[in-house]
């Protein structure tokens, strides 16, 4: 069976304006609309256009998060995944601590590619599916704006400074993905319903073997400045003049 | 900027705690759904509003619709996004399986389109009259005109308008004078003109299905002889698609340039002025105007909606631009070099904002209540329990001017407090919530005046059936009131509602006698403040339930009890500042003032 897992993050909406806590421990989550991480929403999106081309048979979508996290399995599912598990812990799961539970799964699963956000736009690491693919000892292709399969390899082209390269990577390897590779489908009310019907297993972290947790203090949580005023600039030269004088010419 | 939606927490209060819409799926009707169903419905809206509504509001305000020919021209966004909320089935959400629909509850849907209301009203017009249209056909077309059209507008493939008004005919639907003739062929030609006409031209959808009141010869005068036809922009083939070269005769001679609500195209219609216009008639000839309100009270309670989802996004921008306006020191600060604190400190702008939170989110609790009436109803109806269905359907009647109009008086109300938070920046056009408050303008004119719906409701609901439905309200308020006088901290609220209830209807009692007594134009002279008044009531119950569900709420965590400590205030808030206004009204009301009428002619 060639399987695509793809593993997806419960985060807060991009909607929603973050506020941080009175005490700077933290954000605002009470209460606050959560969705699946934009990004994984691309990678979900990818796996599912690559089976819809038969170049796979099965897309399996996995997160680690509390129990609500089903709700944005569900919508994984009703955007297309075959099937589901959610790796159940309420402890913080740092990114090494995410990548060794989701090779605990692909050492299960054995899938030809796993698909992953670049990164969760909560805590912004960017480093999960890079450890993933070290831990795994297999290829990684990054920041991914496009993915063709070819046999037992991937062609990948990466967003990179300088600006496209094309890699090709052997199978099994991790993608993580990029904004611009693929505009993720809506969600069709009927596949809500169909989704019910989809298996969505529910595992303990404890059973994983990977033990969670804080490994890393955050001192303080703070808002960014408020944005200073803008100045209206007449021409080119008081352009190059204000940026002088800030220092940045 | 992000979206201006209402708080997901919110929808996910008012929905899942205090209508318990879990709950529904233990209904035959309802079974193939449950929680997390609803839950991936409102998921989905979200994202679509987001991404597809929200972005293009200002939009559709400064490129208005254009007549270009006969042809109305609009921004692209509006096609991509009705084609992409059709097509992920928010069209179908409330209709029948059989239909094509997915039988979602109506309150489900609702709380779905307030998130799209909210994001963009103008292209979520479309929707609206959509629904509503298809929601007529399927209860009133023959098999063969459901088969026809309702599939299609389920769809989202085709779109629908409701033509009533015409130039001299708006309130009075009894000047009528579009007419219909009955052709050898069983069809009917339609000629005349509609005024007003949302969504009456565009190139949005493949077919517009017109719902058009006209008269037929030989009729009685009046609203009796009113008939309901259903007009196709392009005539159908045989196989029941719109053939794109047959254009029935039905032509867009002309578009009013609104206010606000702009992305909804509006129209001035030619019925058969070049052309046959073939229309086909829907039930009974003189039965239009009694099968129009079948779409008249849903587009009510849409437009009440509409009016709350503008109210709840003036509401947030104007809470998060209180949170991070720093401007002036709190009173007794006398140092000018300590710094500026944002606004939210001041006990003013507290104030203004308790007011939005107060009556959007009552509004939205009141609506809300209306879609889950249209719920129990229809569970009723299922299980055969007549007489149930017969008491949701009566208090969806005497409740229906109320969500329409009470909305459209406070939710506007709200947006003018919104922009005042924002000061003057809330006076230019760099906020949204001066073109909040011009789309909000509208809802207490069309689907009937703010002072029809008054009309309505003293002259014809409290006193329907003897009066069962106005009873009926009385024992839900007293149920409400007889649960939170069991609380201490609710019981206050609890009397003041139960004495203020009972005041209410003794007034209703006098003024449905003074219609006998001194005749209709005196005692229904004030029916506006009346029905004011009745608003005030109901929404006070409807926030004495969500003060009553926040209080027994059990919060797992401050962010929680937080969020059900602002929901006690803001009830507080109701019964201190606004239920309180009511007193006066009914006094002036009791006493069958006819200052205005009395008004000398030759003395304004
Ligand atoms: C943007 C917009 C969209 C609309 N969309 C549609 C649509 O899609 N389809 C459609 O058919 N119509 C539509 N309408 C028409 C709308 O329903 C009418 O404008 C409304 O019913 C009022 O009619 P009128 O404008 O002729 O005002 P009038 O009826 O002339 O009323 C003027 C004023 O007099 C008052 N008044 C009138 N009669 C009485 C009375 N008997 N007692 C007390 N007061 C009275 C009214 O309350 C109002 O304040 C739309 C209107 C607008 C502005």
């Amino acid at each position: 069976m060639r399987r695509i897992m793809v593993c997806v993050k419960r985060v807060v909406d991009y909607n929603v304006r973050i506020r941080v806590k009175p005490d700077g421990t933290g954000v605002v989550l009470d209460g606050v609309k959560m969705s699946v991480n934009p990004f994984d929403e691309i990678a979900l999106e990818e796996a599912l256009r690559i089976k819809e081309r038969g170049e796979a048979d099965e897309v399996v979508a996995v997160s680690i998060g509390p129990d609500d996290a089903q709700q944005q399995l569900r919508t994984a599912l009703a955007m297309g995944a075959d099937r589901a598990i959610l790796v159940k812990t309420t402890d913080v799961v740092e990114p090494l601590a995410a990548a060794q539970v989701f090779l605990t799964l692909v050492q299960k699963e054995q899938p030809q590619l796993v698909i992953l956000g670049k990164q969760a736009i909560d805590d912004d690491a960017a480093q999960t599916g890079q450890m993933l693919a070290a831990l795994w000892d297999r290829p990684q292709a990054t920041f991914a704006s496009k993915v063709e399969l070819a046999g037992a390899a991937a062609l990948v082209t990466r967003e990179v400074d300088a600006g496209l390269e094309t890699i090709e990577v052997d199978l099994p390897a991790v993608v993580t993905t990029d904004l611009r590779l693929n505009e993720p489908r809506y969600v069709k009310l009927p596949d809500i319903m169909k989704a019910k019907k989809k298996p969505l297993d529910v595992v303990e972290l404890a059973s994983t073997g990977v033990s969670a947790g804080e490994t890393l203090k955050s001192v303080l949580v703070e808002p960014p400045k408020p944005r200073s005023k803008g100045v209206m600039v007449k021409d080119v030269a008081g352009l190059v003049d204000a940026l002088k004088k800030k220092g940045l010419l | 900027m992000s979206a201006l939606l209402p708080s997901r927490r919110e929808l996910d209060f008012q929905l899942f705690e205090v209508l318990d819409a879990g709950a529904l799926a233990g209904a035959p009707r309802f079974a193939d759904h449950d929680r997390a169903t609803f839950d991936g419905v409102l998921d989905g809206a979200w994202r679509l509003a987001v991404e597809r509504f929200a972005p293009h509001a200002a939009l559709a305000d400064v490129e208005e619709p254009q007549l270009r020919g006969h042809e109305v021209w609009l921004p692209a966004p509006t096609r991509d996004a009705l084609r992409a909320a059709a097509d992920a089935g928010y069209f179908a959400a409330p209709f029948d399986a059989s239909l094509g629909g997915l039988q979602l509850p109506w309150s489900v849907a609702q709380a779905a389109n307030a998130v799209f209301a909210a994001a963009n009203v103008g292209f979520y017009g479309y929707a609206l009259l959509t629904v509503g249209a298809a929601n007529l056909l399927a209860a009133h077309g023959s098999p063969a005109q459901v088969e026809r059209y309702v599939r299609p507008m389920v769809a989202g493939r085709w779109f629908g308008t409701m033509c009533l008004s015409e130039p001299q005919a708006g309130s009075s639907l009894a000047d009528v004078r579009t007419a219909a003739v009955r052709a050898p062929d069983g069809t009917w030609r339609v000629t005349g003109s509609k005024m007003w006409i949302s969504g009456g031209e565009h190139e949005l959808a493949d077919n517009i299905v017109h719902l058009v009141l006209a008269r037929v010869s030989g009729g009685p005068p009046g609203v009796k002889g009113l008939s309901l036809f259903v007009v196709p922009k392009f005539r159908l083939r045989d196989d029941g698609t719109p053939d794109p070269q047959a254009r029935n005769g039905v032509r867009c001679i002309g578009l009013n340039h609104k206010m606000g609500w702009r992305g909804t195209v509006n129209t001035v219609l030619a019925f058969g002025d070049q052309g046959d216009c073939v229309g086909e008639l829907v039930g009974e000839e003189h039965a239009g105007l009694r099968i129009m309100f079948h779409m008249m009270n849903e587009a009510r309670i849409g437009v009440g909606l509409c009016a709350t989802a503008l109210g709840c996004a003036g509401y947030v921008a104007a809470l998060d631009y209180a949170r991070h306006r720093p401007q002036g020191r709190p009173l007794g600060e006398r140092d000018p070099a300590s710094a500026p604190v944002p606004i939210l400190r001041h006990a003013d702008v507290r104030r203004m904002l308790l007011a939005q939170k107060a009556w959007v989110e009552g509004a939205l609790s009141l609506v809300l209540y209306c879609a889950r009436l249209v719920d129990e109803r229809r569970i009723a109806l299922d299980a055969g329990d007549a007489a149930a269905a017969r008491e949701h359907e009566g208090l969806l009647e005497l409740l229906t001017p109320v969500a329409k109009s009470w909305p459209s008086e406070y939710c506007l109300e709200a947006n003018k407090l919104a922009i005042q938070v924002h000061g003057g920046y809330g006076y230019t056009r760099d906020y949204p919530v001066e073109r909040l408050y011009r789309d909000n303008r509208l809802n207490a004119i069309h689907e009937g005046t703010l002072g029809i719906h008054g009309l309505d409701v003293l002259g014809r609901k409290v006193r329907q059936d003897g009066g069962a439905a106005f009873a009926a309200l009385g024992r839900r308020i007293a149920s409400t009131v007889q649960a939170a006088a069991a609380e201490p901290e609710l019981a206050p609220l609890a009397r003041q509602l139960g004495g203020t209830f009972d005041r209410l209807a003794a007034t209703t009692r006098r003024l449905v006698a003074a219609v006998r007594d001194v005749g209709p134009e005196r005692a229904l002279a004030n029916a506006t403040p009346y029905l004011d008044a009745l608003g005030q009531v109901v929404v006070a119950w409807r926030w004495l339930e969500q003060a009553r569900v926040a209080l027994a709420a059990r919060p797992a965590t401050p962010g929680e009890a937080a969020f059900h400590a602002g929901k006690r205030a803001a009830a507080r808030y109701f019964f201190r500042y606004e239920l309180p206004r009511v007193g006066p009204t009914l006094e002036l009301l009791d006493s069958l003032d006819d200052t205005a009428l009395a008004m000398p002619d030759d003395g304004w």
